[in-house]
């Protein structure tokens, strides 16, 4: 995969270039629309007159992936439902970020049961767990912002993608007995 | 053999017809080609991810040009395995089981399952009052959260996002008076069996009343934007019609079956909570389409105002308990808001703790453990804000329900999509599915 603007930037600029570039990254975060459950109806409220999610750029939410940077996992991932939510994130183009909306999206929830993932971070990477039942939309937005920092900070130089892949391939590995599972810091390997 | 689509010449009568180019190979071969190519269905996949499809619903398309020829519902992508979770928790659990199905009116299912528990029980006239009374409010006041969303997402499905703001502003106000009372936005898990978790706070009925003017101010709003909008009635009007002969074959009920003139409202029918006591009419229309389902909607939700304004009256001048006296079912927590958010009441904890140890025995053994409920089953329905909800439970005596089966009015609603949808447009589906309202969560449960 060839390097986006990184690859241009010559290397006493990176630095520089990457504040602007997860300055702008950070400022037009656009969700797809994968609302599932209950949290859904928080996360619509976020976006309406009250809570007003578009004073952080991002009140568009896409209904396609490929528009997409962020995908807001709100409410119980089902069996059923677990491909189509990794064909969506699969869909949409890097960089991209995932927040894992919902006390049944980080973990299964109150429902430990035959028809849910316990947790979505099975399916897809998550970058932001933001527990709650459903959380209130104030709970979003600080995820939100949270998140915002995470991508402002976020290294230029790694191709993001390969990155990203190679996180959560060390996620998906079975480990031996014992073995530790390799740490990640902002989604890089540390 | 070349066979293509053109595009017709500019000057051509023939609008309908398709216009196929073929050059050599037998006449036969080219009939074929063109009887292959011009009587082709198209069968289109509608979600489970589609900002229309009001949830996790998937629908099957099959099409001829732009009219659907069949429609076919795919459900199931939100199952959580709800009712078999319940076998495995106590009765009182199951409220917060019950509450997260259909999410934005989680009230509404509460309500019947308590008072399904409370039949099984024997327990349904040892009820305080006062706590028939919370009940009947906050189903009042969840109906109208639900309906707002209804007509405010409907509005959105087809374009118009100010209606979902507005409407999501209306439901705010309610939402707060939710929070205030129960400790939580959604999934309330407020009532219990025998009555409700706790009393409302001393201030709350004020702030209700405050509240009042925001949430009439909404639906004006709504009514302004939606019902006097020429756009918004030609998009509706005659869409997704079925009369009350469909919806008799089909178990429809709720704001689509008032829609066809039928005046049947189990708050009516068949009152429970005390609906025999306030004054209320059953909203009905005629026109049996779109536009009449979501005019019962706006008109229910005045009416709900009213029961609720009645509602508010009556508790400001009936205090009391508000759970059965019998202490072998009252759920023993005294909450209260301490500085880290509700919980158990210090001066309730120093109590059992300090008072008596049979006390403590008992609350430990009823919040583990549970109360046993006779055996025997139960079917319960209420008038929930999509159409008769129905609670069928089973106990063979034990501390957790043997089967507990829920008819959702969103899921059997849902069977009349392909009757509505029909022989109509691809954008009327989202019409006609809008009209309907169900809610993935109680279709799927």
């Amino acid at each position: 995969m060839a390097d986006g603007v990184e690859g241009k930037v010559p290397a006493f600029a990176l630095g520089s270039v990457a504040k602007v570039v997860g300055t702008l990254r950070a400022g037009s975060t656009w969700p797809v629309t994968m609302g599932l459950a209950c949290c859904a109806i928080e996360m619509m409220a976020a976006g309406t007159a009250r809570f007003d999610l578009s004073r952080f750029g991002m009140e568009v939410f896409r209904a396609s992936p490929r528009q997409a940077d962020l995908m807001i996992v709100s409410g119980r991932v089902s069996h059923k439902m677990a491909p189509v939510v990794r064909r969506v994130y699969d869909q949409m183009a890097e960089p991209k970020w995932v927040i894992s909306m919902g006390a049944c999206a980080c973990t299964g929830g109150v429902f430990n049961n035959y028809a849910l993932v316990q947790g979505c971070d099975h399916v897809v990477p998550v970058d932001i767990y933001l527990p709650g039942c459903p959380p209130r939309p104030e709970m979003l937005i600080h995820a939100i912002l949270e998140l915002h920092q995470q991508i402002k900070a976020e290294p230029l130089g790694p191709d993001r993608a390969t990155v990203a892949r190679a996180v959560e391939q060390a996620a998906l590995a079975t480990l031996a007995p014992g073995e530790a599972r390799p740490a990640t810091v902002n989604g890089v390997l540390a | 053999m070349n066979t293509d689509h053109v595009a017709p010449p500019p000057d051509t009568e023939f609008d309908d017809a398709a216009f196929v180019a073929a050059a050599g190979g037998d006449w036969s071969d080219v009939a074929d080609e063109i009887a292959r190519l011009t009587e082709e269905r198209v069968v289109v996949n509608m979600g489970p991810q589609h900002p229309s499809t009001h949830g996790v619903l998937r629908l099957i398309l099959e099409l001829s040009g732009e009219t659907v020829t069949e429609t076919r519902v795919g459900v199931g992508y939100l199952h959580t395995g709800i009712e078999k979770t319940m076998e495995y928790r106590t009765w009182t659990q199951g409220v917060a089981l019950t509450t997260r199905m259909d999410y934005v009116a989680s009230m509404a299912n509460e309500l019947t399952y308590v008072l399904a528990v409370e039949r099984l029980l024997g327990i349904t006239g040892a009820v305080p009052p006062r706590a028939a009374l919370i009940r009947m409010l906050m189903a009042e006041l969840t109906r109208v959260a639900s309906h707002l969303i209804a007509v405010g997402t409907g509005g959105n499905e087809l374009g118009g996002t100010t209606l979902m703001t507005v409407g999501f502003r209306g439901r705010e106000e309610i939402l707060r008076f939710f929070e205030m009372v129960t400790g939580q936005r959604m999934n309330n898990a407020y009532l219990r069996v025998g009555g409700v978790a706790q009393d409302l706070p001393p201030d709350a009925l004020a702030f209700l009343r405050g509240a009042f003017g925001g949430v009439l101010r909404s639906i004006d709003d709504l009514e302004d934007l939606l019902m006097k909008n020429p756009i918004y009635r030609g998009r509706l009007e005659g869409i997704g019609y079925l009369d009350l002969a469909g919806c008799m074959a089909l178990g429809i009920t709720g704001p689509v079956l008032r829609a066809t003139g039928l005046p049947f409202d189990l708050r009516r029918a068949a009152p429970y909570c005390g609906y025999e006591d306030v004054e209320f009419d059953v909203v009905t229309e005629t026109t049996a389409d779109a536009w009449g389902r979501f005019m019962v909607r706006m008109r229910e939700m005045r009416q709900s105002m009213r029961i609720a304004a009645q509602c508010i009256e009556r508790l400001e001048a009936s205090p009391g308990p508000v759970m059965v006296a019998d202490k072998r079912i009252a759920w023993p927590s005294q909450l209260s808001l301490g500085p880290d958010g509700q919980g158990q009441s210090p001066a309730h904890v120093r109590e059992m703790l300090s008072g008596s140890m049979e006390s403590l025995i008992h609350h430990v053994k009823l919040v583990t453990e549970g109360f046993r409920v006779p055996a025997g089953q139960v079917f319960v329905q209420t008038e929930h804000p999509k159409g008769s909800h129905g609670v069928h439970l089973v106990s063979d005596g034990g501390p957790r329900p043997y089967r507990a089966h829920v008819r959702e009015p969103s899921f059997n609603n849902l069977q009349a999509l392909a009757a509505l949808c029909n022989g109509g447009t691809v954008s009327d589906v989202i019409v006609g599915l809008a009209s309907l309202d169900p809610v993935l969560g109680g279709v799927d449960r």
